[in-house]
């Protein structure tokens, strides 16, 4: 721990850019025990990239450090929530989430491979459309809304038992024509400025844009509990306000087209870990 | 009846032209992007350029471009390159062009076009998420992209 803190500090005194606080060189270790892969090669599929590399890494060191101790990181408390409602039976069936799948625990390996095709529903289903699909198929309740918080909170519990798990997500089989979608969209430009997610995240990451250090635009983070808006964040919902920062006509959440766009992107962090909720500005 | 008048009246000023401005579906570039007259036929002013190159809601020039004159104006981004002594590479001609629509210069660029307000993909309504309600406006005016083009010839090495 301490070594880490020497090793932040040497890296900030290195940094010559005009915007310090960034530790880029530092790496990830959540309560002291769970080693999350922030850097690593790229996933075959990427020809423009050689090394991907988490959000976390482009956080200030304060950001960072929030993400490290789950008594320092405010998307636990949504964690619990979703723990809370993993026990609650519900809708005409009167199961609850633990009725089939008795810890949530038991689902660690359930976050890193969404979204992913689900052959009897023969679709693309995302995690949040597959918690859903429990709901209403499995339960007799209710759907949840796409990104609300009752969903954020089963997402962030979903992601937290899998923290450490590397992403991967196929992109083959039935999948690829949903995925050819996504990457389609990842490289449109869109809006009156006229800016594809590669402008900013492929082009651009590590660099300012203002006050802001673009990312690679991964989302291995998601659900995400940001300070800007003090609650957890689904990626879609991240994916339409970069979308109308491009002075765009959006895309809905839970469209056709961000499902597909959270495919690609989602492939394009193979090899990073599930790090759900994480911590981000 | 009254929103009728407002209606046309609101058309008639979206559509209209300032004499001797030159709308942005007009603009002639040259071979290499150069745009040679004036957008506004009116000189810049340096000083409303300077603001403008600062502002969040015009220019925000500098949230990609580092300019050492401005450095009272706190975070400069670095996507694109330093502004420092560009008046002394570019010419108005040049910088009128790339100001307007860089990609007529530089193929690809990342850079928005700051005159131009067709040929968009899923144009929207401001930041507003929403598709566009009605013909876009320019980025900027044509006589703020001359005070652009203005304050940038001052910069000088």
């Amino acid at each position: 721990m301490k070594t880490f803190v020497q090793g932040g500090v040497m890296a900030l005194a290195l940094t010559t850019g005009m915007q310090v606080g960034a530790d880029e060189a530092a790496n990830l270790v959540i309560n002291g025990e769970t080693e999350i892969t922030v850097r690593t090669e790229a996933p075959e599929h990427l020809d423009n990239l050689s090394k991907i590399y988490s959000g976390w890494i482009f956080r200030s060191d304060e950001t960072q450090a929030l993400q490290m101790d789950d008594f320092d990181n405010p998307g636990m408390i949504f964690v619990d929530q979703g723990r809370d409602a993993w026990a609650v039976a519900e809708g005409s069936e009167g199961k609850a989430c633990a009725d089939c799948h008795n810890e949530p625990e038991s689902l660690a390996d359930a976050r890193a491979t969404y979204p992913k095709w689900n052959d009897e529903a023969e679709e693309v289903r995302t995690l949040a459309m597959q918690i859903n699909g429990c709901r209403t198929e499995q339960m007799g309740a209710e759907a949840w809304k796409y990104d609300g918080s009752d969903m954020l909170n089963m997402e962030a519990l979903l992601s937290s038992v899998g923290r450490g798990t590397p992403i991967n997500v196929a992109i083959d089989g039935p999948a690829q024509s949903m995925w050819e979608q996504g990457r389609d969209l990842y490289y449109t430009r869109t809006g009156q400025l006229d800016l594809s997610c590669a402008n900013c995240h492929e082009d651009n990451y590590g660099n300012y844009i203002r006050a802001d250090h673009l990312s690679q635009g991964q989302i291995n983070g998601f659900p995400v509990y940001r300070l800007k808006n003090a609650k957890l964040n689904g990626a879609h919902s991240r994916f339409k306000g970069c979308v109308r920062d491009t002075r765009a006509e959006t895309y809905g959440v839970g469209s056709e087209e961000f499902i597909a766009l959270e495919l690609y992107v989602a492939s394009r962090g193979n090899g990073l870990s599930v790090e759900g909720p994480s911590v981000r500005n | 009846m009254k929103r009728t008048m407002l209606t046309g009246a609101i058309c008639i000023l979206a559509t209209m032209t300032i004499a001797g401005e030159v709308a942005p579906d007009d603009v002639v570039f040259s071979e290499y992007g150069e745009v040679e007259k004036s957008l506004s036929g009116l000189e810049g002013d340096p000083t409303t350029g300077k603001e403008i190159m600062v502002a969040r809601g015009k220019g925000n020039c500098i949230a990609c471009h580092q300019v050492t004159a401005l450095e009272e104006f706190p975070f400069h981004g670095e996507v694109g390159p330093t502004l420092d002594g560009i008046a002394e590479r570019r010419n108005a001609a040049e910088l009128r062009g790339i100001v307007a629509n860089a990609k007529m210069t530089y193929d690809g660029t990342i850079m928005p076009a700051f005159y131009k307000v067709s040929g968009f993909t899923r144009p929207g309504d401001a930041f507003t998420g929403n598709a566009a309600d009605g013909p876009l406006s320019p980025l900027l005016t044509a006589q703020e992209i001359e005070d652009v083009v203005a304050y940038l010839q001052t910069l000088s090495e």
